[in-house]
C-alpha cells in the first residue's frame, strides 16, 4: 500500500471551504508546516480548525488566522497569539475552548470509535454548561462527545509509504490522537524512509490510520520560549 | 538524586512593595519545595511553579510531568543546545533526564486524570475559602484558555496554589467567592504566597505558617476570605 504524494498539493487535494481540520501540535512543536503554507495559498476559507494553540501571529495557524480563514477554533490555549485573542473578543471568530486533557481524549474517542466519554474536567466551571452530569465514585463528571475532522492533518519525525509515523521528542502531543480521527489523515513527515526501515516495536501511529503522506520540504520549526541555562 | 532546573537563570526580584520581609518568587517556591516527597511525580505550571524544580530537599527524589508529553524533564538546555522538538507545557525549551520518556497528549491525561501524578502546583488569579480556583480567563479582557489546568485541578488528589497574596492593585487573591470564571470547583488543598501558608478547610482559610518577619496582622488585612488563626502561628523555614 502506498500512500506517498508528491507534496501538500496533492496531499490537501479535495480540502473546500468550511470544513472541518485537525491540526497536530503543541504551541509550534510537532505542526504540519508545509501543509499549513500549502492552506494559506490555496486561501480556503471558512475553516473550523481543532487545534491545541492557534500559533503565534506570524507563523503556525496564525498566518491562516492573518488571512481570516478560520472562522472557529477549538483549543485549549490560545495566549500566545494576540490576533487571536483581538478576533475572538471582537466576535469575528468564534472559539470553543476546552480542557486540554478533554481535547486530546475527545481527538482519540473520535478515532476509536467512543462516541462520547464522562471525565471530571471542567465541572463546575463554564466548560460544563449544558453537558450532562452524571456521579462515579461520589464524584460529579461531564458528557464530553468525540470529535472527527474532514481532513486530519499531522507532522511526524519519520514514516514510511504505509503511513507509519514516528515522532521525535515532545513533538508528538496531538498528532498520534489527531491522525486516527481524520476522515482523511495527511501526515508530513521530515524523513520518509523505505519500506521495512522503520522498527515495527517502535511506530507510534500504525499506518491503518494515514491515508496520504509526503516528506516536508523543509522545516523551519521555530522556536517560541528560547530558554537556556549558562554553562558553569 | 535530581536536582531539576538548578541553573535556572532568573532574577531575584523582591515583589512585593508592601512588606519588605515578605518572600519573593523564589521563597515561594523553595517553601513549596518542602512540600516534594521521596517518589513524588509532579507536574509544575507556568511562573513561579516551575522555580520549585530549582530548590529538591537534599535526599529525595522525584520526576518532572509536563503535560505536553514528557515525564523526566530535566533543566534548560546550554546555550547552542536547544531542541525545537523539545519543550514544555511553558513552549520553553528543556532537556530530558536520563529515564525520561515521551508520550501523546492523551496517554499525558492518562496519567493525570487516572492520579498517577501525585502533586501539582499551580498559579492562580483567585483562591475561595472552599478552594475553588480561578485561573484562566477575564471575561472581556483575557482570554488565553484553561490549557491543561482543568483537568490538573480536577482530578489531581493534592493540588498547592503558588501565587502571591494581593492582585497587582492591592486586592486580596483570597476570597470568599471566585469573582472570576472558575477553573475547578473545591480542589486546592494548600495556599503559598509571599506571606503565608494556608491549608482550605471546611472553616475558610487556615493559616498555617507565616513567611519570616510578617505578622498575622498583615496577613488579617490581606486576605478577603474566611481567615482560621489558632495559636501562635509558626514562620517558615526557608
Amino acid at each position: 500500500m502506498n500512500k506517498v504524494v508528491s507534496g501538500p498539493v496533492a496531499a490537501l487535494q479535495g480540502l473546500k471551504d468550511g470544513m472541518t481540520l485537525m491540526l497536530g501540535g503543541f504551541g509550534l512543536c510537532g505542526i504540519p508546516e508545509n501543509c499549513i503554507a500549502e492552506l494559506v495559498r490555496m486561501n480556503i476559507k471558512g475553516l473550523t480548525c481543532i487545534s491545541n494553540n492557534a500559533g503565534v501571529d506570524e507563523f503556525g495557524l496564525g498566518l491562516l488566522l492573518q488571512k481570516r480563514q478560520i472562522r472557529k477554533m477549538i483549543s485549549s490555549y490560545v495566549g500566545e497569539n494576540a490576533l487571536f485573542e483581538q478576533l475572538m473578543l471582537s466576535g469575528e471568530l468564534e472559539v470553543d475552548l476546552i480542557p486540554q486533557g478533554s481535547l486530546a481524549e475527545r481527538c482519540r474517542a473520535g478515532g476509536a470509535g467512543i462516541p462520547a466519554f464522562f471525565t471530571p474536567a471542567g465541572h463546575g466551571t463554564e466548560v460544563a454548561e449544558g453537558k450532562e452530569v452524571r456521579v462515579f465514585n461520589g464524584k460529579p463528571h461531564i458528557l464530553e462527545s468525540a470529535l472527527t475532522a474532514d481532513f486530519a492533518i499531522v507532522k511526524a519525525w519519520k514514516g514510511d509509504h504505509f503511513g507509519n509515523l514516528i515522532y521525535k521528542g515532545t513533538a508528538r502531543n496531538f498528532n498520534p490522537m489527531m491522525a486516527m480521527a481524520g476522515k482523511i489523515t495527511v501526515a508530513e513527515v521530515e524523513e520518509l524512509v523505505e519500506p521495512g526501515e522503520l522498527d515495527p516495536n517502535f511506530i507510534h501511529t500504525p499506518g491503518i490510520f494515514v491515508q496520504r503522506i509526503f516528506q516536508g520540504e523543509k522545516y523551519e520549526k521555530r522556536i517560541e520560549q528560547r530558554t537556556v541555562r549558562k554553562r558553569d | 538524586m535530581i536536582r531539576g532546573q538548578e541553573t535556572l537563570n532568573l532574577k531575584r526580584e523582591p515583589l512585593n512593595l508592601y512588606n519588605p520581609m515578605a518572600l519573593d518568587k523564589n521563597g515561594i517556591a523553595k517553601r513549596i519545595a518542602q512540600e516534594l516527597r521521596d517518589g513524588y511525580y509532579v507536574n509544575l505550571g507556568i511562573g513561579i511553579p516551575t522555580l520549585v524544580a530549582n530548590y529538591i530537599p537534599e535526599g529525595i527524589e522525584v520526576e518532572f510531568q509536563s503535560e505536553n508529553g514528557i515525564l523526566g524533564m530535566g533543566p534548560f538546555p546550554f546555550e547552542g543546545e536547544e531542541d525545537a522538538d523539545l519543550i514544555n507545557a511553558g513552549k520553553q525549551t528543556i532537556t530530558a533526564r536520563p529515564g525520561a520518556c515521551y508520550f501523546d497528549s492523551a496517554t499525558s491525561f492518562a496519567m493525570i486524570r487516572g492520579q498517577h501524578v501525585h502533586l501539582t502546583v499551580l498559579g492562580a488569579m483567585e483562591v475561595s475559602e472552599r478552594g475553588d480556583i480561578a485561573n484562566w480567563k477575564i471575561p472581556g479582557k483575557m482570554v488565553k484558555g484553561m490549557g491543561g489546568a482543568m483537568d490538573l485541578v480536577a482530578s489531581a488528589e493534592n493540588i498547592i496554589v503558588a501565587m502571591m497574596h494581593a492582585n497587582k492593585a492591592g486586592e486580596s487573591k483570597l476570597l470568599p467567592e471566585c469573582s472570576l470564571p472558575i477553573t475547578g470547583v473545591g480542589c486546592v488543598k494548600r495556599i503559598v504566597t509571599e506571606l503565608a501558608v494556608l491549608d482550605i478547610t471546611p472553616e475558610g482559610f487556615k493559616l498555617i505558617e507565616r513567611a519570616p518577619g510578617v505578622s498575622v496582622e498583615e496577613i488579617k488585612a490581606l486576605t478577603a476570605g474566611r481567615l482560621v488563626i489558632e495559636g501562635e502561628i509558626p514562620e517558615m523555614r526557608i
